[in-house]
């Protein structure tokens, strides 16, 4: 017995000591889902926040030293994505981390932040609670459902919307959003009907479209993601369902809605974050073009831009605020990340308070677009 | 009124899924007594085996099938042989731990393979719905009903009617004197576990078409399939065929005039009614197999 302790604690030390020779790097926790049902966005996620860590390093890496991302799987289960957190924060030291993609992941996380006193950058999730509930480690650059709201309720009398009904995910994304959507619109005076929901795993929905085709309503409003809504659209079309329809969440990917629900998604209105279809309307055409070549280059999907570039501003975001900070200790990054102030691909980066005084989470408040789908092609719609 | 009528409609088209779904686990969870978790894999592997043959084979949908049914009926043989083979006799945790591992590793392997981007499987059928007074119902689907009730029919034909069906019933309800009656214990098993592969293979390659395919599809169609299975009475084809039209009109009622957030507990409420009630499933007297 003696001999094996002696072994156990050999391979122990040599661990430990493999840890903590990485004197030389500054290491940022990756907290996305690569398996299980957000496996394709949140691949993404990670490979758009490579190309920024290369990026990074090819210009001289942060702090003189080299970037190095510490990127773990959360599963597309909340439990895993707090077990992500908690390991990466205690086991792999990174003072600051960006995840979890969805805002049921992230609400997950959050309490570990508290915890430990990390900081961490929200790049994709969209429910209000994440910054309204008091936690002052939280920076996120994805825009709340009510900031999406907000962006589009000019948008709402163009349209000539009269009654809305909503479809939307049964979770923290689609229930914040037909509620921060439902509010905008009753202030608009729309008048609001249904709202419906499905499971997130859910594939035949006919159930809630029969309801919805039985509406007087000239509009339905969806919450969800790009799988679900290419089901969704086939299933419209099967049913005979013609109302309006508009997207909401910026998870859409309206490349791979057209190549996959075809003529069914002809006329769908999507609310999206970036515009890669048009580069020279984004904020920084130059870096968006840049980003774009470098990601086809990579032999990744066009269609994935989309969500990558989230990865990409989100690394650049963390980035900034270690710089800034001098020094990679959470402390002084959760400190740094409120002068951030630069132009990400879809608008400036800059963190505004939100939630309980005193402990304000960070929000930055990106470009939201409204593009229409029209004839197999990404177009904005003319209001 | 009209949406009643829709919502009935949908009752019919997706009822025969869940009927397909169930036959094939009935014969694996019920008559074999396996806890099959690799159910929802088998049916996502049939998928993606639909899609390979139509997008890279280049090959229709209706030859696409049977290529996805034959790899469903291999692949089963194969876990059966490899696995359950050396398993037998052992207690129905150790089995079901195996299963739950070969689950993970298929769909694990389907990630890897295919990627996590869902891929769609081009219908030949057109995308204009047949009306039916005030409901639609897209072609595609009529077809996997059709094709659905066909299998379940074969399958049913094939338990009841054929030596083989005979030898099947016989071999689980006792094995032993099935062997001393002639019976190839060893085959039939092998058999019967590749069948009711082959039969999730079949729903998932018929279903690919009309959802998308992507590794996680196979599991709400496992927890479906094993609700079915339970509602029908283990080892009934028949009662797990009408057990997919309860759960599917359960669903759709449930999610059309109660709580759509309720959708897929409406299900499980009408499961554990049945269970409190008859537990042996609600057609297991009349018609169970042996």
């Amino acid at each position: 017995m003696p001999g094996r302790f002696t072994l156990t604690t050999a391979i122990l030390l040599a661990l430990a000591a493999a840890t903590g020779a990485r004197a030389d790097t500054v290491r940022i926790g990756v907290n996305e889902p690569l398996t299980g049902a957000f496996a394709a966005s949140g691949t993404y996620v990670v490979n758009g926040a490579k190309i920024a860590a290369d990026e990074i390093n090819a210009r001289g890496g942060l702090l003189g030293k080299t970037l190095e991302l510490v990127i773990e799987d959360n599963k597309s289960n909340p439990t895993e994505a707090a077990a992500v957190a908690e390991k990466l924060i205690t086991s792999d030291k990174t003072p600051v981390m960006m995840g979890a993609w969805g805002s049921s992941l992230t609400l997950a996380v959050m309490p570990k932040l508290m915890d430990y006193e990390v900081p961490m950058l929200v790049e994709t999730s969209s429910s209000g609670k994440i910054t309204t509930s008091g936690n002052p480690y939280v920076f996120r650059i994805s825009p709340p459902s009510a900031l999406e709201a907000e962006t589009f309720a000019p948008m709402v009398s163009k349209l000539g919307m009269k009654k809305v009904d909503f479809l939307v995910l049964n979770n923290d994304f689609g229930r914040g959003a037909a509620t921060d959507f439902g509010k905008m619109l009753k202030e608009k005076g729309v008048q609001v009907g249904l709202t419906e929901t499905m499971d997130q795993g859910a594939q035949d929905m006919s159930a809630q479209l029969a309801k919805l085709k039985g509406s007087d309503s000239d509009t339905i409003m969806i919450t969800s993601a790009v799988d679900q809504l290419v089901l969704l659209f086939k299933q419209m079309a099967a049913l005979g369902l013609k109302k309006r329809v508009i997207t909401t969440g910026g998870s859409q990917n309206p490349d791979q809605i057209i190549a996959q629900a075809g003529s069914a998604a002809e006329g769908t209105m999507h609310l999206t974050t970036f515009l890669p279809w048009l580069p020279e309307k984004t904020p920084d055409p130059k870096a968006t073009e840049t980003f774009i070549a470098e990601w086809k280059k990579r032999g990744f999907q066009f269609a994935g831009v989309t969500e990558s570039f989230r990865g990409y501003d989100g690394i650049r975001a963390i980035a900034h605020a270690i710089e800034k900070a001098g020094k990679a200790e959470p402390a002084a990054i959760a400190k740094a990340f409120w002068s951030v102030d630069f132009t990400g691909l879809n608008g400036p980066i800059r963190f505004a308070k939100s939630g309980p005084a005193g402990k304000e989470s960070g929000q930055s408040k990106p470009d939201v677009y409204l593009i229409e789908i029209k004839d197999g092609r990404v177009v904005l719609p003319t209001l | 009124m009209d949406q009643l009528i829709q919502h009935l409609v949908n009752t019919l088209i997706l009822g025969g899924t869940y009927a397909l779904l169930g036959i094939g686990l009935t014969l694996i969870f019920g008559i074999m007594n396996v806890v099959n978790f690799t159910h929802g894999a088998l049916y996502t592997v049939g998928a993606y085996l639909t899609y390979l043959a139509v997008a890279a084979l280049g090959l229709d949908l209706f030859l696409a099938l049977p290529v996805a049914i034959l790899g469903g009926l291999l692949l089963g043989a194969l876990i059966e042989i490899v696995l359950l083979r050396p398993l037998r006799g052992q207690d129905i945790d150790t089995t079901m731990l195996v299963m739950i591992g070969a689950g993970i590793v298929l769909q694990s392997g389907t990630l890897w393979i295919f990627g996590g981007v869902a891929k769609a499987v081009p219908s030949p059928f057109p995308e204009a719905p047949l009306q039916i007074g005030p409901a639609s119902v897209s072609w595609l689907r009529l077809f996997v009903l059709g094709a659905a009730l066909l299998l379940i029919g074969l399958t049913y034909a094939l338990i009841n009617r054929t030596k083989l069906g005979l030898a099947m019933r016989a071999t689980f309800q006792d094995a032993d004197t099935a062997a001393l009656m002639g019976v190839n214990v060893r085959v039939i098993y092998t058999a019967t576990f590749a069948m009711g592969s082959a039969l999730a293979a079949a729903a998932g390659a018929l279903l690919g078409p009309v959802y998308v395919v992507h590794p996680q599809m196979g599991g709400p169609a496992e927890l479906k399939a094993f609700a079915i299975v339970i509602l029908g009475g283990l080892g009934n084809v028949t009662g797990a065929a009408i057990g997919g039209f309860i759960l599917a009109l359960a669903e759709e009622l449930g999610a059309g005039y109660i709580s759509s957030g309720y959708r897929d507990a409406m299900g499980f409420l009408i499961i554990i009614a049945v269970l409190l009630y008859r537990p042996t499933g609600l057609f297991a007297k009349a018609e169970r197999v042996g």
